[in-house]
């Protein structure tokens, strides 16, 4: 269509970008906005960072006959919190925010393809990610006697717990996003499941199979559970395998969940996901 | 060029039920201004949102550049440009940061630097985006609709928040826009804009077409009956006629050369326009309208 015959056409245009370049760009751009607004720094980036200061300030106590500390077993999970809180929160408020004030409708006024713009949250998403992660683990390593494994073993699955954890966050916060009416209320929706479930996945309450059983049935259900497990698979020793409620890390089936959420993720991204919100028309 | 940039033929859209586009036609050739003018809840963001691509239709044809917005790709999107109403999005990038990003989505753009002097940013090219006032917020989107040369530009009521001296600049770009060769279709409710860019306008009101031509002939403005005032013995005279040159040279030969204030009056675009909307009984829905005409 684009030759120069064609009449409608003042001058041949050449190929739009490379839908990956454009993405690329877009990930700078996510970045950079991301580390700006103070507001999402303070809430999703900062928030996991302080509930373990506290958390593990106030709980240090060794437990009984393992040599381990609370504050340990706090620091360990809190990095699913962190990786819940920089893909499923930024994403959750962030998307109902580009829905809101344009961001979304001038895309899809431009010829960026709109895969563009979601390479570019995933990068935004991986790479805040990662710094959450690095932070939660100084901070637990300095302050909280938080062991870093020597073993190569224990890297890999920490590894895949992170990937298969951000990306399966990262599309529940994609879908969640479609559920606030405003970008006002998108910050209220999106606490509730992400506090609640700390609560129910032995992230803010350990031993979590002391938790009455109903609670560990729903936190099972969310991959926030397993991602805490599989954390603490990496950085407690063996012997913290009878505060689990299997009794053992459970690594295959923390992997099938994981994965499980990805797809499912990916599924109810793809029917729920709306350009506009309620209010546009 | 043979086709029209825009063609529409019965282009109908309700919204539960309440006809908001009600059989609408429209031609736009390469290269016009063209506006849209009507009221508030007339239709013509509803209009210019389909033309673009943003809202599907209930009925009718719509070509525009060639192709079916509602199918159109991202080549198609290439040459377009769209400055639409409240955009508050990017506030933390700078002027400059924003303008490059976007003119890398392009197949073709114009320089960044360039542009964002046309929409006179110059000076503020370093400034975040959410601390500019509302009128140099609003020269971020036209600098956003251009920075693709598009070849077809939709205009939604741009100059908005603009104070008088930045509409008679952003006036400036419009018409070297259009000297460039690019088509522009502008929503407006500001009578002196039309006047000042439009080669031919469209008046709308509930969703349908009142009139349609130049501003300058809009509703038979021209050949109108004309109002010739003028003071004899210390009184105001005044006398509508259709033929105002014969009354006046008339009214020249019986005073012997003076008429003291003289005037001919024919009816203003703002007189047309609210006759012809004023029809559709939709005046009273329009307090904003009646504000900035008054």
């Amino acid at each position: 269509m684009t030759t120069q015959t064609t009449p409608s056409v003042r001058q041949a245009r050449p190929q739009p970008p490379n839908v990956i370049r454009v993405g690329l760009s877009r990930g700078a751009l996510e970045l950079r906005q991301f580390f700006r607004e103070r507001d999402a720094v303070v809430f999703t980036f900062s928030l996991p960072v302080v509930m373990l200061v506290l958390l593990a300030g106030i709980f240090n106590d060794t437990i009984p006959d393992t040599g381990v500390k609370a504050s340990q077993v706090f620091a360990a999970s809190m990095i699913a919190a962190g990786i819940m809180s920089t893909t499923f929160v930024s994403l959750g408020t962030g998307i109902a925010q580009d829905r809101e004030d344009g961001t979304l409708k001038r895309l899809r006024g431009t010829p960026t393809p709109m895969t563009s713009y979601f390479i570019g949250k995933v990068l935004m998403v991986l790479v805040v990610s990662f710094a959450e992660v690095i932070v939660l683990l100084a901070l637990g390593k300095v302050m909280f006697d938080l062991q870093m494994p020597s073993d190569a073993g224990k890297w890999l699955t920490f590894g895949w717990v992170f990937l298969l954890g951000v990306i399966g966050c990262a599309l529940l916060g994609i879908a969640i996003s479609s559920v606030p009416r405003s970008a006002k209320s998108a910050s209220a929706v999106i606490m509730l499941p992400f506090i609640g479930l700390q609560f129910v996945s032995g992230v803010l309450f350990n031993p979590i199979k002391e938790l009455p059983s109903p609670m560990v049935e729903i936190g099972s259900f969310f991959p926030l559970k397993w991602m805490a497990q599989g954390f603490r698979s990496v950085f407690l020793p063996d012997s913290m395998t009878f505060q689990e409620v299997a009794g053992s890390w459970e690594p295959g089936r923390t992997a099938l969940v994981l994965v499980a959420w990805c797809v499912g993720g990916l599924v109810l991204c793809l029917l729920t996901f709306r350009w506009k919100n309620s209010r546009q028309g | 060029m043979t086709e029209t940039a825009v063609h529409v033929r019965g282009l109908s859209k309700r919204y539960g039920g309440t006809p908001v586009v009600d059989g609408l036609d429209l031609d736009i050739a390469h290269g016009e201004v063209f506006a849209l003018l009507g009221p508030n809840g007339a239709g013509k963001t509803t209009t210019v949102e389909i033309l673009e691509g943003y809202r599907d239709r209930d009925a009718g044809t719509v070509a525009v550049l060639g192709e079916d917005p509602g199918k159109a790709g991202r080549d198609w999107r290439s040459r377009i440009g769209i400055v639409s109403q409240t955009a508050t999005d990017a506030s933390e990038l700078t002027v400059r940061e924003v303008v490059t990003h976007f003119a890398a989505n392009y197949p073709r753009h114009r320089d960044p630097e360039t542009v964002i002097e046309q929409v006179g940013l110059g000076e503020h090219a370093k400034k975040r985006v959410g601390r500019l006032s509302g009128g140099q917020r609003r020269r971020v989107d036209v600098a956003l609709g251009i920075i693709g040369d598009p070849e077809l530009l939709f205009l939604d009521e741009p100059t908005t928040g603009f104070d008088p001296e930045a509409r008679v600049k952003f006036w400036q770009l419009i018409r070297q826009l259009s000297a460039e060769g690019t088509t522009i279709l502008l929503t407006t409710h500001y009578l002196d804009e039309v006047e000042a860019l439009a080669n031919r306008v469209a008046v709308i009101a509930r969703g349908r077409l009142k009139t349609i031509g130049e501003p300058e002939t809009l509703g038979g403005r021209a050949t109108a009956g004309a109002v010739v005032s003028w003071r004899e013995d210390g009184r105001l005279m005044e006398r509508e006629t259709t033929n105002p040159d014969q009354f006046v040279a008339e009214l020249v030969g019986k005073s012997g050369g003076h008429v003291p204030g003289l005037s001919v009056q024919r009816p203003s675009l703002e007189d047309v326009y609210l006759q012809l909307i004023g029809t559709s009984e939709d005046l009273d829905t329009t307090p904003e309208l009646r504000k900035e005409t008054a």
